[in-house]
């Protein structure tokens, strides 16, 4: 199986990805919390296998609790309310499980060993009173019955894979800087070989340069061990450049979902066509930003219809009874997805600016 | 103390406009550190110099390490220099002490980077703006207050005033409390604002906005701005100067634009390949040569050479012995690199090119 992740100019790898069976799949997907409020709402995403699929939203999008949610891992007053999810890897039953309706003891089985979580803070996520030996051993102890030396040897080859010096086996946290304690956490996911690999923000407190380096990392891994990742930030600018695909979340809900290059060239949602104005890039010719004005909402107190509606420049009143089912963007390629029935990508363009640009070049 | 000479000669682009307000003249700031037995000293800032004009922005830019918030925090008087001196409309002040604090703060502000961390999260927002408003507009009438208040409240796009003003932190988005604590340092009607950060911890929906905000403050009570950042993106179009930071010394200085879409120093080179370019899909990025060693710049007090070395890939036995200085590459640009004729060979030609013609006329 090839992986994807290098041959991109293409838009060859969504139409691969879309005809292979998905590795994991969600299904109308719900989380809630104190019973009212829709952190994750009737979401549905598929990550084929050997894939990156870049899940980007603002902080409150729910794209953490989706993350946390196909694993069953949200804790009280969160509730799964609805949906499933169906695992298809090649160690389980060849219809695939669904991992909500797994018992506890079946679950804990496929967790990890099958997907495995990269989290944002290494520094939180590791233990600081265990030296880096201590705990990547217990992954393994958990998961495979190794004997003494090849549990030596896995260790090994676990740090050549992240490209960290054997001897910091010895070490503990506090002694490593960031990008290896984020290194740890990868050698640490990809320890007992899972097919999938969800990665939350793994490179946000990091500095662009180490940012650069772990990605890179990464890309190189899973060319080699063809896991499927599903990569998690509010960095679209990142997505574009690491994912085959990119779904962007909106209070709860998917509003978009496309190849990288679609979401880059024809942006549908006017969402992900204002993300695309609000970031400054270093490359390129100075382009005029705009930026979303309005604030993010507060899904405690959602408005009917669109969430999006208060921000959004091309609302009207239609748009506050429109169901947020994703469907095909009329003139793309059918894996194209958007929630909104009334923008093209075509609209991008011609919509004016209601922000202006921070560039106090202009102003002189 | 050759850096100092030829960082003097380098003319700002920000000097074009307006007077001079706040100077750092060769800002060291040195940590002791022990290990057991075993002493050493950490310059986190070494040499500094730069300065602050009426109405411009300097962005210093860095990773975390860099020093860049040990500079901005010296700025505001919260840390005192171990080398320099800071100097307000070319006078020496020394803010740290006791009787120059109050009215070095009335003319310098900051606003953090955590708008989480930076409010007293107990108090109503009326009562956080009211403090600095008694304190450094001296008003004492509680109706003159109050009216101040809703003007620093509406001046921050907040409206309205009246109901933002009785919210407590915890009620405020994030975007809301940066806008806060920016209508906070505007109380004191300073001339100076240094910015840490001030929109890492925001959603990028909401940063521009907020830049936006900043950057009308500035024009229109001709503030001095200092804008502290690792996003080098941002700096190119926030800014009207960027200073590059490597391990507590500035490595390049000059107009943002040129800095950012011609860099001379290898480091700052290595910034803004590293940046994401979203607009070129093609150069994805590459999986990584294995087994690649990186170690990080030292800072202790103990290096010699250029702090860069280490990971330069220029680095040749010169550089591993002696520090560069600021070397001059234009009227408004400056590089310390030994191997600018390797790094940015086009830029050293202008610069010589330039010479040579100061030279005829």
């Amino acid at each position: 199986m090839s992986t994807v992740s290098c041959a991109t100019s293409e838009s060859m790898p969504s139409a691969e990805a879309a005809q292979q069976k998905p590795v994991l799949e969600v299904r109308d997907l719900s989380v809630v919390y104190d019973g009212d409020t829709r952190a994750v709402d009737h979401v549905d995403i598929a990550l084929a296998p050997g894939e990156t699929l870049g899940l980007a939203g603002e902080s409150g999008s729910g794209k953490s609790t989706l993350a946390l949610g196909l694993c069953r891992l949200v804790r009280p007053p969160a509730v799964i309310t609805s949906g499933s999810v169906i695992y298809r890897g090649s160690r389980v039953a060849p219809g695939g499980v669904d991992l909500l309706e797994l018992r506890s003891r079946e679950l804990r089985k496929l967790r990890w060993r099958e997907i495995s979580i990269v989290f944002q803070s290494a520094m939180n996520a590791l233990n600081p009173v265990l030296r880096i030996r201590d705990q990547l051993g217990d992954v393994l102890d958990a998961h495979l019955h190794l004997g003494r030396k090849e549990k030596r040897d896995r260790l090994d080859t676990l740090l050549d894979l992240v490209g960290i010096p054997r001897e910091r086996l010895r070490s503990y946290p506090h002694e490593l800087s960031g990008g290896m304690r984020q290194r740890v956490m990868i050698a640490m996911a990809l320890a007992v070989d899972p097919e999938v690999v969800i990665m939350d923000e793994p490179t946000t407190a990091l500095d662009v340069v180490v940012q650069r380096e772990i990605l890179a990392q990464i890309v190189e891994l899973q060319d080699r061990l063809h896991f499927a990742v599903l990569f998690i930030t509010h960095d679209l600018s990142l997505l574009l450049e690491i994912a085959d695909r990119i779904a962007v979340m909106y209070a709860g809900k998917v509003v978009e979902v496309g190849s990288a290059e679609q979401i880059h060239n024809r942006p549908a949602h006017p969402y992900t066509q204002g993300l695309l104005r609000s970031f400054p890039s270093v490359h390129g010719a100075r382009r005029e930003l705009a930026g979303i004005p309005g604030t993010p909402p507060d899904l405690r107190s959602l408005p009917p219809g669109c969430p999006f509606v208060p921000r959004c420049s091309h609302a009207t009143d239609k748009c506050r009874d429109i169901d947020m089912r994703i469907r095909p963007v009329p003139g793309s390629d059918p894996s194209h997805l958007s929630a909104c029935p009334f923008v093209t990508p075509e609209m991008a363009k011609a919509n004016t600016p209601k922000v202006k640009a921070a560039t106090s070049k202009g102003t002189t | 103390m050759s850096d100092q000479l030829a960082s003097a000669e380098v003319m700002p682009a920000t000097a074009a406009r307006g007077r001079l307000v706040l100077e750092a003249r060769s800002l060291g700031k040195d940590f002791k550190l022990s290990h057991g037995w075993h002493r050493d000293t950490l310059s986190a800032v070494r040499g500094v110099s730069f300065g602050l004009y009426q109405s411009a922005v300097v962005a210093l830019v860095g990773e975390s390490g860099s020093g860049k918030s040990t500079v901005a925090r010296m700025l505001a008087g919260q840390e005192r220099p171990t080398a320099g001196e800071i100097a307000l409309d070319g006078e020496v002040v020394q803010p740290w002490t006791h009787g120059q604090f109050r009215p070095y703060k009335s003319n310098v502000q900051m606003v953090f980077q955590d708008p989480f961390a930076s409010l007293n999260a107990v108090h109503r927002v009326r009562y956080t703006l009211a403090r600095p408003v008694r304190l450094h507009q001296h008003l004492r009438d509680r109706k003159a207050v109050e009216a101040e208040l809703v003007r620093l409240v509406e001046r921050v796009r907040l409206t309205p005033a009246q109901q933002f003003l009785a919210k407590y932190p915890h009620e405020l988005s994030g975007g809301q409390r940066q806008r806060v604590a920016i209508a906070r340092a505007l109380a004191a009607q300073p001339r100076v604002l240094l910015a840490d950060e001030p929109v890492s911890m925001l959603d990028v929906s909401i940063r521009l906005e907020v830049l936006d905000l900043l950057d009308e403050l500035r024009s229109q009570f001709q503030l001095a701005v200092l804008y502290v950042t690792h996003d080098i993106a941002s700096a190119r179009y926030f800014a009207d100067d960027t200073l590059v930071m490597y391990a507590g010394e500035i490595v390049e200085r000059g107009p943002s634009e040129d800095v950012t879409q011609q860099p001379a120093h290898p480091y700052t080179q290595l910034l803004v390949a590293s940046a994401p370019d979203p607009d070129n899909l093609a150069a994805r990025i590459r999986p990584a040569s294995s087994g690649e060693v990186r170690r990080a710049g030292s800072a202790l007090s103990t290096t010699v050479g250029c702090r860069f070395a280490p990971r330069c890939p220029l680095a040749e036995d010169r550089c591993r012995a002696q520090a560069p200085p600021l070397l001059q590459l234009s009227a408004q640009r400056a590089a310390a690199c030994w191997r600018l004729d390797v790094a940015a060979p086009d830029l050293l030609h202008q610069t010589q090119g330039e010479k040579e013609e100061t030279i005829k006329t």
